[in-house]
């Protein structure tokens, strides 16, 4: 008991200039970061145009998946008629080569398959990570060799690798984009199961834990009750780098050929078949591959602004160092 | 330090032991014909029972898998529908799909992938350590905020669209460079440097973000230490105290984060392989992705899994040697 009282100050100590900050002061210096705000105004942009995809092709009168022969020159192979790959009042973003399709069209509804799968690996990464890195923290010595070495496995292949291995056997019936979200969720959970282990042990003895330990709860309730608030910050800030992440991995999937496959239309995808177009149709390449650059810059960006307000000494400690800069 | 090396030994000989029974688990247990898979589309009635019968797919499944790790440790007989060949100690399994042992296959892709991951190697250390050392010292100043733009750029732009701009730009629009075509060292070493240029390149300039970031946050880390304010009040000089006493303090990590990516690239530079057409054990990986080939996704899972356990192993010794804080537990 005198340990773990022992134990209880030095955790009080700790905790008391760790990141616990409130909702409001954690806006506030959000806000505060121009270069986040941006990206966050950007993702936001971007997530509205995933969610009205069918009102805003209704609006430009296109349908992603409909051939326009005659917006193409067959003669010459296909290519895109009109400049800068056929944009125009009718096809905002010029059209597919080959095929004809309306670029717009498709870009859009491939932005609803890029956030959405990533978003919902994401949830389904955290859901595996917390949960494992929870009974790995809390469970008895055993469970938690088992699921640290089951964790050690996870990390020794490498996410693309385990991801493609298993597109190879697993049911082809489920559609396809929840498929992969599944796959991505299922073999990219290390990270989080291993932070939230870390974190679970260094809060285990912490005084309210203990409190809630001797009034009886359950670990399960103690898990959900005292340690997840805690964990949230964390978990957050991980969780908020994990996205753009995923919608690298999506894109790399289905540029490989293994993702999203046709007509579904996803950006990935768009860059390998705009590999050989780029010479005669070079806006075929540039506009999916700008944009997933776009997103995934947005999204690390408005991560590490999400992180800095999380965990203000992050700031301080770069500030710290620039002393001595000025001579 | 030996007790510490022989437990750090113990415990990736003990990884790779699980990671063997995940995978068996997760491809030969998995719903379905196995052998028919395993087999391929063309294969008869016939040889499908004749696979069945020598991955014993009959027998419960720890007997299955018993035959297998004794083929990885000890060796093991197939049959390629002719003849008897004896597969060698580490047998892998057969690939029934291109008459191969999956081994010798993963052998010839071996020194392919090792030549893309030590040119982009030493590329990534350089550019990425440089970059970091440079935002550090140029630190307040506009330079350094360019600098940790073009950082998070990197990070932020997938590999493959870094490279689709690079055989853009170099092959085709200024034509300074061929289209890459892998051509092995020890036919023509001029060759093989010139077509893997780009790819090295594509790699390294993703890879160096996450050094220049590494090196950066570790010698600010050192900067704000109080022994650096104490070296500053005796007036040691701004660019000693960076180069003796910051950078040092940069070393573990980045010596550490070298070996775990070094390994990490055997098997997961995917893209890189793929986009340039490089031959190595990733692209083998997609190919045999694409047409179910069982044995041989299990075979490289595996290796590329035993590269990563390597990599641990050498980064946590690595990383005790260079800072002797660590304390040896």
């Amino acid at each position: 008991m005198t340990q773990s009282l022992a134990l209880l100050g030095t955790e009080a100590a700790s905790s008391s200039e760790g990141p616990a900050p409130g909702t409001r002061s954690f806006w506030r210096r959000l806000r505060a970061q121009k270069a986040a705000m941006a990206a966050g105004s950007v993702i936001a942009l971007l997530v509205l145009t995933a969610l009205a995809a069918p009102l805003l092709t209704a609006l430009a009168g296109q349908d992603p998946n409909a051939y326009h022969p005659e917006a193409v020159d067959s003669a010459a192979g296909g290519v895109p008629l009109g400049s800068f790959g056929g944009i125009g009042a009718e096809h905002w973003l010029g059209v597919e080569p080959g095929t004809g399709r309306d670029l717009f069209a498709r870009i859009v509804y491939g932005a609803r398959v890029s956030l959405g799968v990533a978003l919902f690996a994401t949830l389904v990464q955290l859901a595996i990570g917390i949960t494992l890195g929870l009974a790995a923290a809390l469970g008895g010595r055993w469970t938690d060799q088992i699921v640290s070495r089951f964790t050690d496995v996870n990390v020794a292949l490498p996410l693309m690798v385990l991801a493609l291995a298993l597109l190879a056997i697993v049911p082809q019936s489920v559609p396809r984009p929840v498929l992969i979200a599944l796959v991505m969720g299922l073999v990219g959970w290390s990270g989080v199961s291993k932070l939230v282990r870390a974190q679970a042990l260094a809060l285990k003895h912490a005084d309210h834990v203990e409190a809630a330990r001797l009034s009886g709860w359950s670990t399960w309730r103690i898990a959900r009750r005292e340690l997840l608030p805690s964990l949230a910050a964390p978990i957050i800030t991980y969780a908020a780098l994990m996205v753009p992440s995923n919608i690298s991995v999506e894109a790399a999937l289905s540029f490989l050929g293994v993702g999203i496959k046709p007509p579904t239309p996803s950006w990935g995808q768009m860059i390998t078949e705009a590999d050989t177009w780029y010479q005669t149709a070079p806006t075929y390449l540039l506009i999916p591959a700008g944009l997933l650059f776009v997103t995934v810059l947005s999204l690390t960006v408005f991560g590490e602004g999400v992180r800095l307000a999380l965990d203000p000494r992050a700031r301080t400690r770069v500030l710290r160092a620039g002393k001595g800069s000025a001579a | 330090m030996t007790g510490f090396l022989l437990r750090r030994i113990a415990g990736a000989l003990f990884v790779l032991f699980a990671l063997s029974i995940v995978v068996y688990a997760i491809f030969y247990v998995a719903p379905g014909d196995v052998a028919r898979i395993a087999c391929g589309p063309r294969c008869s009635t016939a040889q499908v029972d004749q696979v069945r019968e020598q991955l014993r797919l009959g027998d419960p499944v720890y007997v299955q898998y018993w035959h297998f790790l004794q083929g990885i440790v000890a060796g093991r007989d197939y049959s390629t529908g002719t003849a008897l060949a004896h597969c060698d100690a580490p047998c892998l399994g057969f690939s029934y799909q291109t008459d191969q042992q999956v081994t010798q296959l993963i052998l010839a892709k071996l020194p392919v992938t090792a030549s893309l991951v030590f040119g982009a190697f030493v590329l990534w250390i350089v550019i990425g350590v440089g970059t970091g050392v440079l935002s550090v010292w140029r630190r307040g100043r506009l330079s350094e905020r360019v600098l940790t733009w073009l950082t998070l750029t990197g990070t932020a732009t997938p590999v493959f669209v870094i490279g689709l701009l690079l055989i853009i730009v170099f092959c085709s629009t200024l034509a300074w460079l061929p289209f890459p075509q892998y051509v092995p060292f020890t036919e023509d070493p001029e060759q093989w440097m010139w077509n893997l240029l780009l790819p090295w390149f594509a790699l390294a300039l993703l890879e160096s973000a996450k050094y220049a970031r590494l090196t950066r946050s570790s010698m600010l880390e050192t900067l704000a230490d109080d022994h650096v304010r104490t070296f500053r009040a005796f007036g040691v000089s701004e660019g000693a105290i960076l180069r003796r006493h910051a950078l040092r303090g940069a070393v573990a990590p980045v010596i550490a984060l070298s070996a775990l990516d070094f390994g990490t690239m055997f098997g997961g530079a995917v893209l890189t392989e793929s986009l340039f057409g490089i031959p190595g054990l990733a692209r083998e990986l997609v190919e045999a992705v694409k047409v179910v080939d069982l044995p041989v996704v299990v075979g490289l899972v595996m290796v590329i899994g035993f590269f990563v356990v390597l990599a641990n192993t050498v980064a946590d010794v690595l990383y005790a040697v260079a800072d002797r804080r660590v304390v040896l537990a």
